[in-house]
């Protein structure tokens, strides 16, 4: 509430910074449920959550097992040559049974529900790639001062 | 039974499903502005099938599935917040369903 008590809309600033496929889902899933409550929501992607948008690895996340203490594998095994790909392909059929979408569709219906995703200027340029290469969801490319200030009286989550 | 004196929990969705009604649906409706046309019929009679079905309130996404209208046009036809918005005017408990 602000000080003349109107009802300040809220809004969501979610900030992806990690590209693997088991810390893609929380950022896109908080974003989801902001504009199915009617709140706004806004995305911004950075180092390596660009992948979660970028149009080669968008299909290819995988999960990180090694060095992750919840991996359902010893630290030994998982670090093998395919075990990261196997378990992935694993919690991709776990996830299809309950309906929830692969990242690309994911990504499509935020898009859908108007939701805004950005891009993040110093990563794509520290990967050496441009705005073409990012799948046609991302409105725009941003600053991370840019980004800051449409998030003006957001909540801010950083994930 | 009309929105004045029907019973609803502390976040506005109806108590008991058995007191819905299409009015109550309109009465609902009109309150938040909406204009219900055959499109919002659509939308609002899955989500409470699926509800009666699995006895778990469905977030948008099954909704859109099953009446086959786009995420984006349910956006339209509810607009600020469609999931809390279709399972108010549908008479059925906030959704369950993170999608």
């Amino acid at each position: 509430m602000t000080d003349s008590g109107t009802e300040k809309k809220r809004s969501l600033s979610v900030i992806c910074s990690k590209g693997s496929f088991d810390m893609a889902y929380p950022g896109l899933i908080l974003a989801n449920a902001a504009r199915m409550a009617g709140v706004d929501a806004r995305l911004f992607f950075t180092f390596w959550g660009l992948d979660i948008v970028n149009e080669k690895k968008i299909d290819h996340l995988h999960l990180n097992l090694v060095g992750n203490p919840s991996a359902p594998i010893p630290a030994m095994i998982a670090g093998l040559p395919g075990v990261e790909a196997i378990a992935t392909a694993q919690m991709r059929k776990e996830m299809d049974r309950l309906e929830i979408p692969p990242i690309r569709e994911f990504v499509e219906m935020l898009d859908d529900a108007g939701a805004d995703l950005y891009g993040c200027q110093m990563a794509l340029d520290m990967f050496k790639l441009t705005k073409d290469d990012l799948v046609p969801q991302v409105k725009e490319v941003l600053t991370a001062m840019d980004f800051m200030d449409m998030s003006e009286g957001a909540q801010i989550i950083f994930i | 039974m009309s929105l004045e004196t029907v019973q609803t929990d502390a976040e506005g969705y109806l108590a008991n499903r058995d007191d819905w009604s299409e009015e109550l649906a309109q009465e609902y409706a009109t309150q938040m502005g909406i204009e219900l046309t055959d499109e919002h019929w659509k939308v609002i009679n899955t989500a409470r099938a699926i509800e009666a079905e699995s006895n778990s309130s469905p977030g948008l996404r099954k909704i859109s599935k099953r009446s086959e209208t786009p995420i984006k046009a349910i956006y339209q036809l509810f607009p600020d917040g469609p999931a809390k918005l279709v399972a108010k005017i549908a008479g059925i408990p906030k959704p369950k369903s993170c999608l």
